[in-house]
């Protein structure tokens, strides 16, 4: 099974396209996931760049936590398996 | 280096911008140094990477992410980029790439595999392969800042020529006060070397590293597996989890 394998990266190599969505990084912004309740960093989470877009599984349980697809015109970000994001905020 | 405080903080759009090669230097027989004028470059810290671009002339473009091999120096961004044989991106950096010519290049992104130079607890950096970039960028900062925070350094290659910034790495050592490095050898050691190649292990982490009483700030960075199973030790070994931070290159060999 290839989530078994280690042909994956980490929520690090999403700082770019996730930093085009939003104004702040993301990658140390805690992430809980739905299926298992675990938090953890998004620069934490296992990070598939071979399908279509990047889709990001927890490092605990496997399941989806994040997808991201990015288009000509739009960008297309599935958080279902997410259930909250923690994001730390700079000081004003 | 004042500017770098913007980094993972509000910021402007990020955006892709004319890099161009003023400089290189070759660190392995497979491995390059390429140094690019980034004009308005907003600064950077240390264990941050940059998205590279490129697009042929049918509009075909293909992105990869490389880590910042230097400290902030005004507008200037060194990668150190290792060739992929049957790769996209790395054979057109290294073998056709040329002074003069620019590339597209975003960044700096990622705020949390970043070691800040005010942070003084003691630092663990674990590097296999090409993985030793980011952390390079750390024991450079640590330096330039004058930095009092104690720093060990392990470092996996496969073999002595394998090794980036060698002789570097070797000067550092013996004149940055607070700095060891040790290595280990998975295909072959230099002539001498107590032990046969293998992996690094627990022992080698244990020797090398920092007791976990001591609290220190890790920062793991290499192929996937190699990441997976020094963090593995480092949590077996009593580490706290949150204090191990990591940066996965994907398969070993891409």
């Amino acid at each position: 099974m290839e989530i078994f394998s280690d042909d994956f990266t980490d929520g690090n190599a999403m700082a770019g396209p996730l930093r085009e969505i939003f104004a702040v990084d993301m990658t140390g912004a805690t992430g809980r996931c739905v299926s298992c309740g675990d938090e953890g960093p998004v620069a934490g989470m296992k990070v598939y760049a071979h399908a279509p877009g990047l889709v990001a599984r927890c490092p605990s349980c496997q399941e989806v936590v994040m997808r991201l697809v990015r288009g000509p015109s739009s960008a297309w970000l599935d958080l279902r398996g997410t259930m909250s994001l923690r994001i730390p905020m700079p000081a004003e | 280096m004042a500017r770098a405080a913007v980094s993972g903080g509000l910021s402007p759009r990020l955006v892709w911008r004319a890099a161009r090669l003023v400089e290189f230097r070759d660190e392995t027989p497979s491995a390059r140094t390429l140094v690019f004028d980034v004009p308005d470059w907003p600064g950077h810290l240390p264990g941050q990477h940059v998205d590279v671009r490129l697009t042929a002339e049918d509009g075909y473009s293909t992105e990869r992410s490389y880590s910042i091999a230097t400290p902030a120096d005004g507008t200037r961004v060194a990668l150190t980029v290792q060739l992929v044989e049957d790769g996209e991106v790395s054979p057109y950096l290294i073998e056709t790439l040329s002074v003069g010519d620019v590339i597209e290049l975003r960044g700096p992104v990622g705020g949390w595999f970043v070691w800040r130079p005010a942070d003084l607890a003691p630092v663990l950096l674990i590097g296999g392969g090409s993985g030793i970039v980011p952390l390079m960028a750390m024991v450079r900062a640590r330096r330039e800042a004058g930095s009092k925070a104690l720093f060990r350094l392990i470092y996996s290659a496969r073999t002595p020529e394998d090794r980036y910034y060698a002789d570097e790495l070797r000067t550092r050592a013996r004149d940055d006060f607070g700095l060891d490095v040790s290595y280990v050898y998975t295909r072959k050691t230099p002539e001498g070397w107590p032990l046969p190649p293998r992996r690094l292990g627990v022992a080698d982490v244990n020797n090398g590293g920092w007791p976990p009483d001591f609290q220190p700030a890790c920062f793991v960075c290499g192929p996937t597996g190699f990441v997976e199973a020094v963090a593995d030790i480092l949590i077996a070994l009593g580490h706290d989890a949150r204090r191990v931070k990591t940066e996965r290159f994907g398969p070993s060999g891409t």
